[in-house]
């Protein structure tokens, strides 16, 4: 069904965190369109991986290339404005800022207008800001998070600020979307809920998304293929079917049950 | 509907600021304000453009920079120079001063913004004991002694340079590009990750906060006849501080209403400088215990009007510091 265009290509990445060798010679191959999971125990290297894609931190050594771009060293702000947007495993949001800044902020790279037409209200202000309002109200409906837009996001229940984190790391229109743990701390209704959302955005946005999670039950029903890591480096790779019966993997989900 | 509130809004307010500029005016030329009341009202208005344009630097980019008397200091002298060795008149010298504090601003917050952490702090802290330090040596303008700078300040400028302040900051405030201060404040990463240029930012703010303290060293220079490195040590960069602190950080309102505030109280204590302190210390004491979001937390006066949304909020905290 998905025809192979490749869209990210890291190869050979790692990184040093003073004498810890938090990931190393790890190399992952996304296609576009494709829904990809990136399992593992905790600690073992998912959140860093992310934080190299976008550009946290600098990979130590390998490449990092998105769409025929290098990426690496890069800012995060740039990296993004080249297609990745993300997700974080401990929720992010701009806590004090209504619903609707936060996927305001998103559209800000897309804003024309100079700080100069804001400080002189000059016309271009008010169209550019009239713009950015009606995108967000829009995509504010997509997510059916309309009707708590002025609330201030730290005072919205954990699934919606979820479902906010979600929405506005899509408002940056990425061609690659990261979900860092996105059911973390989720009932199974609600991770049921944000599986099929999950889907639907994918659909309708044409994205690739690469999905971290910790139970890997979860991460087998919806994604076509699965990479896992443990203690920096990836143990295994393939199919759910092929992932589930890797004696590696089932190793490393062992020892961490016991430890 | 809420365009049109916000529009009602703001041409009250005009109206508000033309009545107090006239009302005013007419005090001061009527002579029914005696030159003591005058000193504190124009002192007054110069806090509030400090208070101000600190608030867009730490209220609403989370910046924390403590040496802001620097850069008023940069302005006062600067501005002084202009006029009083130069003969340039009076409007050049102020946008003179305010330029000269945006360069420094510029040079200061370059190298500390592109960092993350409290680098900035550090840098401003230095920077304004280097001014002082340097003023008092430089001969040029007086050294410890001071320069005498004619009195130009006058009610008219006073009010105009409070207002476009507040005008201009406001207006940043409320667009796109505050917005992305405020996302700063609220989650450096979380804004980076938006694709917002972050140091870009940091720096605006910083430089657009400069610039408005060396206006306001301008005013403060040609209103109190002579200047001296004294007038700009930490604890005038104190003082702006705990305006921003005790007006709720994030708020313009309650940044100018602590700056009117606590320019009452310290000049009825003018003469008991120890006083003075102990008396901030008490009430900050206070305002921490009652009220630990300062005055007006992170309202503006006019939320409580509904007149517009308010948009700014406190500082954030949480995981700032690792990225999971
Ligand atoms: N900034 C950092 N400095 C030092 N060590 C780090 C840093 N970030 C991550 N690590 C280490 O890298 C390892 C992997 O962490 P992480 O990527 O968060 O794991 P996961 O997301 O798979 O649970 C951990 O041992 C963690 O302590
Ligand atoms: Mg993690």
């Amino acid at each position: 069904m998905t025809t192979r265009t490749p869209l990210l290509k890291a190869e050979h990445v790692g990184i040093q965190f003073g004498g810890l060798k938090a990931l190393s010679d790890v190399n992952m191959e996304l296609n576009k369109g494709e829904l990809v999971g990136l399992i593992g125990p905790n600690g073992a290297g998912k959140t860093t991986f992310f934080n190299l894609l976008t550009g946290v931190y600098e990979p130590t050594e390998g490449s990092i290339v998105l769409d025929n771009e290098k990426l690496n060293g890069l800012p995060p702000y740039k990296i993004t404005r080249k297609g990745i947007s993300r997700t974080f495993q401990n929720i992010r949001l701009f806590g004090e800022l209504s619903v609707l800044d936060n996927v305001k902020v998103a559209y800000h790279s897309l804003a024309r207008h100079s700080i100069l037409s804001s400080i002189f209200r000059l016309p271009s202000h008010f169209s550019g800001e009239k713009e950015i309002e009606e995108k967000a109200v829009e995509f504010l409906k997509i997510f059916k998070l309309e009707h708590v837009m002025d609330e201030k996001a730290k005072n919205l229940p954990y699934g919606q600020q979820r479902r906010l984190e979600i929405a506005r790391a899509l408002a940056a229109h990425p061609k690659l979307l990261l979900l860092d743990e996105p059911a973390a701390g989720m009932n199974p209704q609600e991770t049921k809920e944000l599986m099929s959302l999950i889907a639907f955005i994918r659909e309708k946005f044409d994205l690739t998304i690469l999905l971290i999670e910790h139970d890997m039950s979860l991460v087998m029903g919806i994604c076509e293929r699965i990479y896992v890591l443990d203690h920096g480096q990836l143990i295994a790779h393939g199919t759910p079917e092929e992932v589930r019966n890797n004696p590696k993997v089932i190793e490393a989900y062992l020892g961490e049950e016991v430890s | 509907m809420a365009t049109l509130k916000r529009t009602i809004g703001f041409w009250i307010s005009i109206v508000l600021a033309l009545i107090l500029f006239v009302v005013v005016q007419v005090l001061i030329s009527g002579e029914i304000l005696n030159s003591f009341y005058v000193n504190t009202l124009f002192f007054m208005v110069i806090n509030i453009i400090l208070a101000v344009s600190l608030h867009l630097i730490i209220g609403i980019t989370g910046q924390f920079s403590i040496g802001h008397a620097g850069f008023f200091a940069v302005g006062a002298y600067a501005s002084a120079i202009m006029t009083m060795k130069l003969q340039m008149p009076f409007a050049l010298a102020l946008l003179v001063g305010g330029v000269a504090a945006a360069v420094a601003g510029l040079l200061i917050g370059i190298p500390s913004l592109r960092l993350k952490g409290d680098y900035l702090a550090i840098a401003t802290l230095g920077f304004g004991e280097i001014v002082r330090i340097s003023l008092l040596n430089i001969e040029y303008v007086g050294g410890a002694s001071g320069m005498t700078v004619t009195h130009l300040t006058t009610w008219p400028w006073v009010f105009a340079c409070l207002l476009i302040t507040i005008i201009v900051i406001a207006n940043f405030t409320n667009s796109t590009h505050g917005r992305a201060c405020i996302s700063i404040r609220e989650d450096e990463i979380a804004a980076d990750s938006m694709g917002i240029n972050t140091t870009y930012y940091k720096v605006v703010a910083f430089v657009i906060g400069s610039f408005f303290a060396g206006i306001a060293g301008g005013l403060y220079a040609h209103h109190f006849y002579i200047i001296q490195p004294t007038n700009f040590g930490f604890l005038k960069s104190f003082d702006i501080l705990i305006f921003v602190v005790l007006g709720g950080l994030g708020s313009m309102s309650g940044a100018v209403i602590a700056a009117i505030l606590l320019t009452i109280v310290s000049t009825f204590l003018q003469d008991y400088p120890e006083t003075r302190m102990i008396i901030y210390s008490i009430i900050l004491i206070l305002v921490m215990l009652y009220r630990p979001k300062g005055l007006l937390g992170t309202k503006e006066v006019t939320s409580f009007f509904k007149l517009r949304r308010a948009v700014q909020g406190g500082i954030g905290n949480d995981n700032k510091n690792t990225v999971a």
